[in-house]
């Protein structure tokens, strides 16, 4: 008998284990409607975006001056076409690909960067922590919007220089969750005994730091998306971000205005698809946040 | 309160000198020549040269860097290459203008906002919640330079109610209080106030319903207060940070008027920003961000303060 319990295969101990962190959070999250259908939308959103050109029906640069401007509903043209003839179905379904990369790639640079020097600022502390942080400050003195379109106005325009203004302007707020976690972690008591045992500042970043910190950075992230989306579309609108003949739906947006008046379906549609990204981003956060938990 | 007013203001000058290197630096971020909007293409060197030595290019960044900053403070921005007159009158009646816009785009927001935060925070988890969170999340999700022009289309191009652009009639960038002025001002001021609406009402939705959740709502209902000396209790307590809120948003609109005065061809800081950035016009660049920010600092500014006085824990903490 009491060989018998020895020789129990471990897999049937870990069963009573109770469930981690992230599968409660998911079960959580599993039964927020409004959230799942987000979700729902954001990956359908990624599945159009990824299978762009075996989905569309047209070329997206390829125009035609007879068929300029058609409304939506005209046979061959579900959603009609552009001021310069091309298919708006097409350039909606490949604008999908500018306009989600244009709006997510800032949010991670910055997460990867704003957390790197938030967690260097924390844990390190004094003399550190001060011009690190006291240069964050001076970013985050500017409002959002002038300084994103002051940088890349200032750089001029293009896919990157729009990528690093947003990066640079998304790295503050991040960069302060990440001190803030950080300070508070480092002097929990847990953390002073791995030091005392002989832990190295990397192993106890890696061990205890990022496990407190990656949460909150992360739901904070997901909430950036929303604003960074309707911002890359922003300077794309203005003419800085993407230029023309790349479809991504602020730029859409531009040069569809001068339709305002004769086709004013077709020019508001680039602005519905950045909406429902939009809305769809921020009610996906929502859910995340009350599943984990975290106080808005 | 005092000391920490001083302690604050103190804070703040160097994030003001940080600022201003900033704004000056991000103009030499542009690649090419800083006069490429002036010169002819075919212009001389000796031409160039003298150009050059006239808006002070040839001198070393530092030296440059300290003359405009003192010149700033004393109220002197430099002259706009493109319409060669001084960048403080030009960013001056910019900012009159915008600073009119945000202003009543925050008041709209703030009070719709506050109402929509104030009915979903006391009625939570019901059908009007939802509906009135729906509108808040639809405000912040929404970008506002389409729904501009969704306004355009309906109420200037469907129905002709109301002027499409510009800030008056023929043009006019002269503000009056006229209805021939105040028509022209609906729509962008609307467009405007989604943003502060949305974002004051998710906040006061979250401070009605942790303050109806405190032990001391329960005594005063006890007690058989009215709902209307209730009501007093919850707008006191989330007056201080309703408020805020609503001070840094106005900020943020100053800052953020760019889009939506390209939708409107409204006369503010935003086209004059729109208008440096495309002629690249150094000078009116650099005068425009410095006193767009130099306004949020200021207001954060502020805002701390007026906070302070009101709730007195906050300098203590």
């Amino acid at each position: 008998m009491v060989q018998a319990v020895a020789t129990l295969p471990i897999d049937d101990v870990a069963i009573e284990r109770s469930p981690g962190y992230w599968v409660t959070v998911w079960r959580r999250f599993r039964r927020d409607p409004v959230a799942m259908v987000a979700l729902g939308v954001i990956l359908l959103l990624i599945l159009i975006a990824i299978l762009a050109p075996y989905i569309t029906p047209h070329d997206p640069y390829r125009g035609a001056t007879l068929r300029r401007l058609r409304p939506p509903g005209t046979p061959g043209h579900w959603l009609g076409t552009d001021e310069l003839g091309r298919d708006m179905l097409s350039r909606l379904i490949y604008g999908a690909r500018l306009s989600l990369f244009m709006g997510v790639t800032p949010v991670f640079l910055a997460l990867f960067i704003g957390s790197a020097i938030g967690i260097t600022a924390g844990y390190v502390g004094g003399w550190v922590n001060t011009i690190l942080m006291r240069t964050i400050d001076i970013i985050f003195a500017f409002p959002s919007v002038l300084l994103a379109i002051a940088l890349s106005g200032a750089m001029g325009a293009g896919i990157v220089n729009g990528l690093i203004s947003l990066t640079v302007v998304f790295i503050p707020p991040i960069a302060r969750i990440a001190e803030s976690v950080t300070t508070s972690v480092r002097g929990l008591d847990y953390v002073e005994a791995a030091r005392a045992s002989g832990a190295g500042a990397l192993s106890i970043v890696r061990k205890h730091v990022l496990g407190n910190v990656l949460g909150p950075i992360f739901v904070y992230g997901m909430s950036l998306i929303a604003v960074s989306m309707i911002l890359a579309s922003g300077l794309s609108f203005l003419g800085l971000g993407v230029r023309p003949p790349e479809p991504e739906w602020g730029l859409m947006l531009n040069t569809l205005r001068t339709a305002l008046y004769t086709q004013p379906m077709l020019c508001a549609l680039p602005g519905i698809m950045i909406f429902i990204t939009s809305i769809s981003f921020n009610l996906l956060t929502d859910g995340l946040r009350s599943a984990m938990d975290i106080k808005a | 309160m005092l000391t920490y007013i001083a302690k604050r203001v103190i804070y703040t000058l160097p994030i003001m000198l940080g600022v201003a290197i900033v704004c000056f630096l991000l103009v030499h971020l542009a690649p090419g020549d800083p006069l490429v909007s002036v010169l002819p293409p075919d212009a001389s060197e000796q031409l160039r040269q003298q150009m050059l030595a006239l808006y002070g290019f040839d001198r070393p960044y530092a030296e440059q860097f300290i003359k405009w900053l003192g010149r700033a403070i004393g109220g002197d921005l430099g002259t706009s290459i493109r319409t060669n007159r001084p960048v403080v009158a030009e960013v001056g009646k910019a900012v009159s203008n915008t600073l009119m816009l945000a202003a009543l785009a925050t008041v709209i927001g703030f009070v719709l906002g506050g109402l929509f935060g104030f009915v979903a925070g006391s009625f939570r988890d019901t059908w009007i919640d939802k509906v009135a969170s729906a509108i808040s999340v639809a405000g912040v999700s929404v970008p506002h330079y389409w729904l501009g022009m969704v306004l355009v289309i309906i109420f200037s191009a469907q129905l002709g109610w109301l002027p499409p652009t510009g800030a008056g009639p023929g043009g006019s960038d002269n503000w009056h209080w006229d209805w021939a002025h105040i028509r022209h001002m609906i729509l962008p001021a609307v467009t405007m106030s989604v943003i502060p609406m949305g974002i004051i009402a998710r906040t006061v939705r979250a401070l009605v319903a942790e303050i109806l959740s405190q032990e001391f709502i329960a005594g005063l209902k006890a007690k058989g207060t009215s709902s209307f000396g209730i009501f007093r209790h919850i707008v006191k307590n989330a007056a201080p940070t309703a408020l805020a809120v609503m001070g840094i948003q106005l900020g943020y609109l100053l800052g953020g008027s760019i889009l939506i005065e390209t939708v409107f061809s409204w006369p503010g800081t935003g086209l004059l920003l729109s208008d440096a950035i495309f002629q690249r016009d150094l000078p009116l660049l650099q005068g425009t961000i410095l006193v767009l920010a130099s306004f949020f600092v200021v207001l954060n500014l502020c805002v701390d303060v007026v906070q302070t006085a009101i709730d007195p824990r906050i300098a203590r903490s």
